[in-house]
């Protein structure tokens, strides 16, 4: 018979989208980031020549515009810190507005002129204008090639991981910057949730865990229950601006009031300000390991030395480490977990290596914390495993939550939460809201996120404006918003008046992210090859698209082949023929024209097949077995529950 | 030329149902047929669409109160396992989208399962559909107000941490009594005592949720 000609599902000749695709882990972190590759369950983090496998998240602009990144800008703050910027993850998805809390604790000067375009906050580094996503794709664009060196083939997709308690906004910069850096991200994977999935892979874990993460910038605290390779977050909270860079800051402060109290006031320039806090980073790091030590102070060629022990550190930086615990007693709250039933406390990020850190958090869970994968290197090393399990396939899953609610704002600045916080991703929620005056043809639409009952206390993430609505009486209109939060912890905002099916649907784009125009103008001109890359994407996409038809198509002539007389069926597998040599060649158009033969030429073919299946059907007789056990596609589990 | 090997000619309408009574109509991917509801095509093996199923049929449990934790978790995560989007990531947008349409549906039913509260309303509003048009909004029972709004003063009056836990521990072993009794209800089908139990477990919660609120305020203030 002809049909064993045709080639199994999943054996095509075309080249398999998920054969041979290399898809990295990056945790693009605040202080230093990696990047880490995994293969048959395991990853290994991809290291310089002196086996580093941190990359500072630090980059230096030259005269002419070009960026570089990692050690070398680092070594450069000092003598060029105009030129330089470092901690930029902390900006990401902020609005000038964000900032101003922030000011004088930042070691870059913010453009506050504001500007035409989006809300999102410029810097001004070493005479150009630049926004934190496009710094951000300088660090995401050295990690991709170091991976691509380490490698000797391009790579094109990322697991990057984000802070659990990143907001919307801060998500989407994060996706636009790697985009920036040619990188397609399969998914958005929370920073605790990755350094779990490594943890518990390498200890075979079961059970309740927690998972305290630290790092530069932020801290996380996740609660996940661990079993049968399942990580089930229960709940999630967070600090998004709070982290070591604050313990610096802290001791910087001491160092300067020191200073200030022997020689009285100076004026002080962002780089006095950035020796200030690297002089305090030296000495929050040596206080790690020795008792105590003298730390100088150079400013204007005037030095001042200041002496600390850890006793002293400890005292600076207790509130801060306090109020990290205060977040993990509202998580196992949220979680419904007492601290005793934790079988165990991960800790993830450089910070974590602070002993009062360490001690405080020991008595919090009433056990000694897990540290023996480098808590610097752990999220890399699950964000790879994770991006191996979406390219190709693992029993492993994660299931993950929303940070915080999401609502919207209603009259007297009120906010109706639509999904609460902890709730699993993806989640879809919807909710009926009505016009208050009559007549009343157009509502605005503010969505916002965070905790509280204010709008004013929530982050805004975006306005828009249903239009259209027909002219009714208050409280007629039915209009209905819908929320759904994707894997990736992204918000999609649709708005429907539901009598007259008036629908608008935004993406929310954040108040305080770029445009598509933004972006558009960015990706143009920062890749040469944006073009390229936008048509090899397609293509992938149309192959993809072809090898679902082609095996679709085999598989119903496997089954019912019967139906066809012996020329309807050759012509179907001439067609088919065609489309698999247009697959193997670059010709989109001619892959896509392909697949639209397919299914023009077995139209009849599936009419008839849909015949016998309601025949079948309603005679309550198997006229081909057609209904044979449900069998799930290609790397899902078979024990499909029974309905 | 079709007409030679078109079984049934004439009687071509899209109706019928497979085995299990549900209606059969076309898989999107490879266009035959396809019995409604279910997660995968069974010739071409795509994923299809979530159909409307109660939260129980969607884990293929009986819809009954009395839920084991284990038990539900056990067939939320093979139903994850399959219907994930991580599970799809490397296939064509359309079978992305419904993956996620599907994993939606699997997290509300999870969601509203899990807990013993919105699993109670739930299921008076699945047995009660017609029985009780207005759900539990009807039922009216003065001792039930008397009592919420008793320990709501109790509770403003609460001077001290003790008080406060007193309170909340009174809240969680009258909370337990009710999860125990609304099994017995819906047991017996007394969708009016289940309501009723439905009713104060809410405020039960609530008070309970406030009990935390006053202490962890108590919690600043020291
Ligand atoms: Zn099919």
């Amino acid at each position: 018979m002809q049909i064993m000609q045709i080639h199994e599902p999943g054996e095509t000749p075309l080249p398999h989208e998920g054969d041979g695709v290399i898809a990295v882990g990056i945790d693009l972190g605040t202080t230093n980031s990696v990047v880490a590759i995994s293969s048959d369950g395991v990853a290994e983090v991809l290291r310089n020549e002196d086996g580093s496998g941190l990359v500072p998240s630090v980059v230096a602009y030259a005269p002419d515009g070009s960026a570089f990144v990692g050690e070398l800008a680092r070594r450069l703050m000092l003598d060029r810190p105009d030129a330089v910027v470092s901690s930029v993850k902390r900006l990401m998805g902020r609005g000038v507005e964000d900032i101003k809390s922030l000011a004088g604790t930042l070691p870059y000067d913010v453009d506050k002129s504001g500007g035409e375009g989006s809300g999102m906050v410029r810097l001004s580094v070493a005479g150009q204008r630049l926004t934190p996503v496009e710094i951000s794709a300088e660090i995401l664009t050295a990690l991709k090639e170091r991976a691509e060196v380490h490698l000797g083939q391009k790579v094109e997709k990322a697991v990057v991981t984000v802070p659990a308690y990143f907001d919307d906004s801060a998500r989407t910069a994060t996706k636009d910057a790697a985009r920036l850096a040619g990188l397609e991200v399969l998914r958005l994977v929370n920073e605790p949730t990755a350094a779990a999935l490594a943890y518990g892979l390498d200890e075979s874990a079961e059970g309740v865990y927690a998972v305290y993460d630290l790092g530069g910038g932020t801290f996380d605290v996740s609660i996940l229950k661990m079993q049968k390779g399942v990580f089930q977050v229960l709940a999630t909270g967070g600090d998004s601006a709070l982290g070591g860079d604050d313990f610096d800051h802290a001791v910087a402060e001491h160092f300067l009031a020191e200073r200030a109290a022997d020689r009285g006031t100076e004026t002080m320039t962002s780089a006095d300000v950035k020796m200030a806090l690297m002089s305090a980073r030296l000495a929050k790091e040596c206080l790690s390991r020795q008792e105590s030590g003298q730390w100088t102070l150079d400013i204007d060629d005037q030095q001042t030395f200041h002496d600390l022990d850890r006793a002293r550190l400890e005292t600076l930086i207790a509130p801060l480490v306090d109020r990290t615990l205060g977040v993990c007693r509202g998580v196992l709250d949220d979680a419904g977990v007492a601290s005793q039933d934790i079988a165990g406390v991960v800790l993830v990020g450089g910070s974590t290596r602070v002993p009062l850190v360490r001690q405080r958090v020991a008595a919090l869970f009433g056990k000694e914390p897990l540290a023996h994968i480098d808590p610097d290197e752990v999220v890399a090393v699950g964000a790879a495993l994770q991006a191996e399990a979406l390219t190709v396939g693992s029993d492993t899953l994660l299931l993950d939550v929303t940070p915080l609610s999401l609502g919207i704002e209603t009259m007297g600045g009120l906010v109706e939460k639509i999904v609460e916080r902890n709730t699993p991703v993806p989640v879809s929620k919807g909710q009926e809201f009505t016009t208050f005056q009559d007549g009343q043809a157009a509502m605005s639409i503010h969505v916002v996120q965070g905790e509280r009952e204010l709008v004013d206390q929530c982050r805004s993430l975006a306005r828009f404006e249903l239009h259209g609505i027909p002219p009714m009486t208050a409280g007629a209109a039915r209009i209905q918003v819908g929320f759904a939060v994707d894997a990736d912890g992204l918000l999609t905002v649709t708005a429907r008046e539901q009598t007259t099916g008036v629908e608008q649907t935004v993406e929310v784009k954040p108040s305080y992210g770029l445009t598509e125009d933004e972006m558009a103008a960015m990706l143009y001109d920062s890749m040469m090859h944006a073009q390229d890359d936008m048509n090899r994407r397609l293509l992938a996409e149309a192959r993809v698209e072809a090898e679902r038809s082609l095996s679709a198509v085999a598989a119903a002539l496997q089954a019912d082949a019967d139906l066809l007389a012996a020329e309807e069926q050759e012509e179907i597998v001439e067609t088919m023929k065609r489309l698999e040599a247009a697959g193997a060649r670059e010709d989109r158009d001619a892959i896509n024209a392909g697949v639209e033969d397919l299914e023009r030429v077995t139209r009849a073919f599936a009419e008839r097949r849909m015949d016998r299946g309601i025949r079948s059907a309603l005679h309550g007789v198997d006229v081909r077995e057609f209904e044979s056990a449900a069998e799930p596609a290609d790397g899902v589990d078979t024990d499909q529950p029974k309905t | 030329m079709e007409q030679t090997l078109k079984p049934l000619a004439g009687q071509s309408e899209q109706s019928g149902s497979d085995e299990e009574g549900r209606p059969v109509v076309p898989c999107w991917s490879c266009q035959g047929p396809v019995g409604e509801g279910s997660l995968f095509c069974s010739t071409c093996k795509a994923v299809q669409p979530p159909g409307q199923l109660d939260h129980f049929a969607r884990f293929g449990l009986p819809a009954e109160y009395d839920l084991e934790s284990a038990v539900l978790d056990r067939h939320y995560f093979d139903c994850q396992r399959m219907l994930h989007p991580d599970r799809f990531a490397m296939r064509t947008p359309k079978e992305r989208a419904l993956s996620q349409q599907q994993s939606v549906c699997v997290n509300e039913a999870y969601e509203t399962l899990k807990d013993p509260l919105k699993r109670a309303d739930y299921l008076v509003h699945l047995r009660g559909a017609g029985v009780l048009p207005e759900g539990c909004t009807l039922v009216n029972d003065q001792e039930l107000l008397t009592e919420s709004m008793e320990l709501r003063e109790a509770l403003a009056d609460a001077e001290s941490l003790e008080d406060v836990d007193a309170l909340d521990q009174r809240a969680t072993d009258d909370i337990r009594y009710c999860i125990d009794a609304l099994s017995d209800v819906f047991r017996t089908d007394d969708l009016e005592g289940a309501c009723r139990l439905t009713t104060r477990l809410k405020y039960l919660r609530k008070l309970s949720e406030e009990c935390r609120h006053h202490r962890a305020k108590m919690d600043k203030r020291e």
